[in-house]
């Protein structure tokens, strides 16, 4: 069957897709999209995390067929994802809104956000840069999607709202610390850059 | 395979009547694992995400009308206070991500003794209502769990909404596990009190071939709780009283041996936990305001 939906801001169309396929699988495979990890296949792991219409899912438990008309945003777009959201005052999908000022200061882009390539890094990308909170680097695109989510929503966490917030990501590397380093230190850089505007 | 993708309920049920064979799936966290696995292949699979209805929930006068779709992350954010039970539960599910997908239609669509949402679901008290072509019926929470992953559903009908009675009292929820995310349940155990009709009710996971109610140990509970005068005068419970409690909460799970543990830890953390959910909701319903204790 064919799978029409939008990936990290652009449509797309998946050909021949199997109709027990995953949203993982056409990512991966079909999409060259290999940012989102398959590891368990079975939502254990988090590695595959990725938003689906803004909330953060497993892909590899999304059935290809049920993405059809909807948004996925991947690590790949992760970077532009977090640039719209500053542009837009928090709102990345652009629905609330831009001034006539933004729209005429608008041109297209330099880099690829489909791919991610040539994109400067999201604050959370640098964070785990930064703190060191990279190891292996399986888990770290799903940790990203989902750490970053999470300071959208909750952008002051307490350590118990980060633990909670990455309970569906495992890391065998066990660089758990570094991880959580590595989200208060991005939250701490959101927090004084919110105060400087 | 075919991927059916109804837009309305009505096309849904039309196309579940033409193929029985069909699985649906919603939040696909139990479908899609099967099908990554290759243990299961369905000829057609029947995704239930375009239809809004199931995704919606609504707060009756003594009823919770909750869709089969709602995922688990809405029960917590936003039924806390009419379904403490069930948003405890709810808390208790896999991980964000799986909760942001998954819901109670789901638990009870598949049927396992281990799904988090039944104890909550038998100690609040509810019914199922599903539907086919020929018509919709009401089922009794009670009589939903029919075997291991075996539930009351003719082939052709959909699980449409599950009518969850509004807390009137005090209700808990706790699981055993090995850690707090990502856990099937070693076993499970809901408790409601129900100070309007002044009874209580139970609720027990993983540790039977279905999820069940203590029913022997509701009906002493009341009894005493009446007997006693507890429900009036708000004294605390006798440690005999709970004790007996707990042993025929204990007596009712029929648990087995398996990788997550033994029938005899089964049993034994059955009866601990309704000890302790009875301790913990009934100085709620005295309230003596240490209402937090257990919560997850």
């Amino acid at each position: 069957m064919r799978v029409n939906f939008t990936v990290n801001g652009r449509p797309q169309e998946a050909d021949d897709v199997w109709e027990g396929e995953s949203l993982l699988y056409v990512l991966r495979e079909r999409l060259g999209l290999p940012g989102s990890k398959n590891a368990c296949e079975q939502g254990e792991c988090g590695s595959c995390t990725v938003r689906l219409d803004g909330v953060p899912v497993c892909s590899c438990l999304v059935a290809a067929g049920q993405v059809e008309g909807r948004e996925v945003v991947t690590v790949e777009g992760l970077a532009e994802y977090a640039k719209e959201r500053e542009a837009h005052g928090g709102c990345a999908s652009g629905a609330c809104g831009t001034s006539v000022d933004q729209a005429k200061k608008w041109e297209a882009k330099p880099q690829d956000s489909q791919t991610g390539e040539g994109v400067e890094l999201s604050p959370i990308q640098q964070a785990f840069i930064d703190a060191g909170a990279v190891q292996c680097g399986f888990c770290t695109p799903g940790l990203l999607v989902a750490a970053d989510e999470m300071l959208e929503r909750n952008p002051s966490p307490t350590d118990a709202d980060i633990r909670e917030a990455l309970s569906g990501n495992l890391c065998r590397c066990t660089g758990y610390e570094k991880i959580l380093d590595a989200v208060r230190l991005a939250a701490a850089r959101q927090e004084r850059q919110g105060e400087a505007v | 395979m075919d991927f059916l993708r109804p837009a309305s309920w009505e096309e849904a049920l039309a196309a579940k009547a033409e193929h029985p064979t069909a699985v649906p799936i919603s939040g696909g966290t139990d479908v899609m694992v099967e099908i990554n696995f290759d243990h299961r292949r369905p000829e057609y699979l029947l995704d239930l995400n375009r239809i809004e209805l199931l995704r919606e929930w609504e707060v009756g006068e003594e009823n919770v009308r909750l869709g089969a779709s709602v995922p688990y992350t809405q029960i917590m954010e936003n039924l806390r206070a009419e379904l403490p039970g069930l948003a405890l539960a709810s808390h208790t599910v896999a991980s964000p991500q799986i909760r942001n997908r998954g819901g109670v239609g789901g638990n009870l669509g598949t049927a396992s003794p281990a799904g988090d949402a039944h104890p909550a679901l038998l100690a609040a008290g509810a019914e199922v209502e599903v539907e086919s072509v020929r018509g919709s019926r009401f089922i009794p929470i009670d009589e939903f769990y029919t075997g291991v992953k075996r539930n009351a559903l003719q082939p052709d009908e959909l699980i449409k909404t599950v009518h969850i009675k509004k807390a009137d009292g005090p209700q808990q929820y706790s699981k055993v596990g090995t850690r707090n995310a990502m856990v099937i349940a070693v076993c499970a155990f809901g408790l409601a009190l129900h100070p309007e009709t002044r009874t209580v009710r139970t609720g027990i996971g993983s540790a039977a071939p279905t999820p069940i109610r203590a029913k022997e140990a509701e009906a002493f509970l009341n009894a005493a709780l009446e007997e006693g005068g507890f429900w009036d005068n708000g004294k605390i419970i006798t440690p005999a009283i709970a004790k007996q409690f707990a042993d025929l909460c204990s007596a009712a799970a029929n648990p087995i041996d398996d990788v997550r543990g033994t029938a005899k830890y089964r049993r034994h953390a059955v009866g601990i936990m309704a000890r302790r959910q009875l301790g913990w909701t009934w100085e709620q319903y005295r309230g003596t305001g240490r209402t937090l204790e257990g919560a997850a």
